[in-house]
């Protein structure tokens, strides 16, 4: 029965019907800066505030979508993700403080503020290489990757699943949160990063670096998507969902899970990693609260909500759940986590595939 | 000296302090057809486990031909060409019959070489041609999950077809099936048999006197008796414990 409830959603109804609201809804989305430019008297007219909150929930959807393509299809059950998501996030935020150069607060020229404060005569060996913004963009990547790839080796070839690897993972992302509280880390204690300037030679925070930022955002959740439906639809795919619903048969018919688990969990992260570089220069800061539980919680709570193992489900969750938390923590501020709860179970107890599951019910 | 394709020899299984297997020999033949019956608990699972490499033997030797099985994880053991079916058919519900036949289809099994896979004409006739044997045509795009219990033993043994191995370890085939489809079942596995070796576990004495095969009796972990079926119903010690007359 478990089987089944976390199966793809069959064709049928509604692939092509799903598929044309799906890029309907992208290519809305994708008029939102355009519309943002028009004269602010206009009834069309739409606000900076929602072209840059949009901006940030694109790369919460590609976050969700990393998160689905481990859980929804291989059942990893990730609960650390927004970890490689903050390493990403941490590693743009190393460039974007590195292009600050001497416009900082105690104007040294090489040194970061906090730096300077924390009494550092000189750049920390791991800062150097991020001047250089592909450098960063790797390191964004290759980090999380390396991360997963050294956590999922050990969990995996020790057959740690299920509810044990979940636990792991939240305690992976708590005990960097810690890490990264420290002011000896190098990376600015509980302040984090802030106060950026600009990135690839446009300064930050005008109109055009944001709608840059956007359709950044955009295309990777575009290349994230394809992605994934291409690993989705594939041999590789169906192999994933066998593993997810009978692993140890799996194993009887010669595939190395560990191998196969392996690979999607250190793309998922790197997707994420992906996902949070494009973040930080969009909300402007990166601290250590990015790695608390919490975050990864939510996350995987976007992708139950809109259903996992569909992917188009992942967008959905992440891009409704969030309104409804903009909504909610602006009328009542102290109802969001109550009510991300109480979503949580009548998903969990009602809607076990999710919005998408009810669209198709409802297509049917 | 004859070609054993499977050798097994002294080999213990001990679960905290209970013995599963107590010093087991056997040895099964290239091309050979070999039936194991007992009464529950005698082991015959267990020692499917041991070869294909889930549970690992307290003592003893487990090889197939020239490899040392107990030191293999499963999937390196079923890369050797051991196939296994399971007492409860298993397969994967959220995929189709197809889909399940394709995973099972011998082919390079790492993640890069699953993503650029793509179904050649050649792989389709043998999916075609295996779901035939099965029954199970009809049914191709369906999911596993709503096969009925023969249909997933057949789908089971399909799975095993096309893995194309070497030594097949069958777990109670026709659980299940009616008296029609065990025959079908029986004619199946003794067809197999010569190309490949057949090992077959089964409680149903009528099925394995239809495969017309060498019979291992075990009990208690260890082997009573072997012989032709009429020889080991005739062994006052299987009487005794199994047969119960």
């Amino acid at each position: 029965m478990s089987a089944s409830l976390a199966a793809p959603a069959p064709g049928g109804f509604g692939r092509m019907s799903l598929r044309l609201v799906l890029i309907g809804a992208l290519l809305l989305l994708a008029l939102l800066p355009v519309l943002n430019r028009l004269p602010a008297d206009s009834a069309l007219h739409v606000s900076d505030f929602i072209v840059s909150v949009s901006g940030k929930w694109i790369t919460y959807a590609i976050l969700a979508l990393a998160i689905d393509l481990a859980w929804g299809y291989a059942g990893i059950l990730s609960l650390g993700h927004g970890a490689f998501f903050a390493l990403g996030g941490y590693a743009i935020g190393m460039h974007l403080m590195r292009l600050i150069g001497p416009r900082g607060v105690y104007g040294h020229p090489t040194l970061p503020d906090f730096m300077v404060f924390l009494g550092y005569k000189e750049l920390p060996w791991y800062w150097s290489g991020f001047d250089h913004f592909p450098f960063a963009i790797l390191m964004a990547v290759a980090v999380p990757g390396l991360l997963a790839g050294i956590v999922g080796f050990l969990a995996f070839r020790s057959r740690i699943t299920g509810v044990y690897l979940s636990i792991i993972t939240q305690a992976l992302t708590y005990a960097l949160m810690l890490a990264f509280f420290r002011n000896d880390m190098g990376f600015g204690g509980n302040n984090g990063f802030t106060d950026f300037k600009e990135l690839l030679g446009m300064p930050l925070n005008t109109p055009s670096a944001r709608s840059t930022l956007f359709y950044a955002s955009l295309l990777l959740l575009l290349g994230a998507l394809w992605l994934c439906g291409w690993i989705a639809r594939s041999k590789l795919g169906r192999v994933l969902v066998a593993i997810r619903d009978a692993e140890s048969r799996v194993r009887f018919l010669g595939y190395d899970v560990t191998q196969h688990k392996l690979f999607v969990f250190v793309l998922s992260a790197m997707i994420a990693g992906l996902a949070g570089a494009l973040y930080v220069p969009q909300v402007g800061i990166i601290n250590p609260g990015e790695f608390s539980p919490g975050n990864s919680i939510e996350a995987v709570i976007w992708v139950a909500v809109g259903g996992r193992g569909t992917l188009v489900g992942a967008l959905l969750g992440a891009f409704s759940v969030n309104a409804l938390k903009t909504w909610l923590t602006t009328v009542a501020p102290d109802l969001w986590l109550f009510a991300l709860g109480g979503l949580f179970v009548a998903v969990t107890l009602f809607l076990p595939r999710g919005l998408i599951g009810l669209f198709s019910k409802a297509a049917k | 000296m004859s070609e054993a394709v499977l050798y097994l020899d002294g080999v213990s299984v001990v679960f905290d302090g209970f013995r599963a297997l107590n010093n087991l020999s056997l040895i099964v033949e290239a091309g050979e057809l070999r039936a194991i019956i007992g009464p529950n608990g005698a082991g015959k699972t267990t020692m499917m486990d041991v070869i294909t490499g889930k549970t690992r033997p307290t003592a003893g030797v487990v090889r197939f031909r020239e490899h040392d099985l107990t030191k293999m994880d499963e999937a390196t053991i079923a890369n050797l060409g051991i196939g296994r079916k399971f007492q409860k058919p298993t397969m994967f519900d959220a995929l189709t019959v197809f889909e399940n036949l394709e995973l099972a289809l011998k082919a390079p099994r790492g993640p890069m070489a699953c993503l650029r896979w793509t179904l050649s004409g050649e792989a389709r006739r043998r999916i075609e041609a295996v779901m035939e044997e099965v029954g199970l045509s009809a049914r191709a795009h369906d999911r596993a999950a709503i096969l009925s219990h023969g249909q997933r033993q057949w789908l089971e043994i399909g799975m095993l077809l096309m893995q194309d191995p070497e030594l097949l370890l069958v777990d109670e085939p026709v659980a299940g099936m009616t008296d029609q489809e065990t025959e079908h079942t029986a004619a199946l596995l003794v067809r197999i048999a010569g190309q490949r070796s057949v090992v077959v576990v089964e409680h149903d004495l009528e099925f394995v006197r239809a495969l017309g095969s060498k019979v291992t009796v075990l009990c208690e972990g260890t082997m009573l008796s072997e012989g032709s079926i009429d020889h080991v119903q005739n062994d006052p010690r299987v009487i005794e414990v199994y047969l119960g007359r």
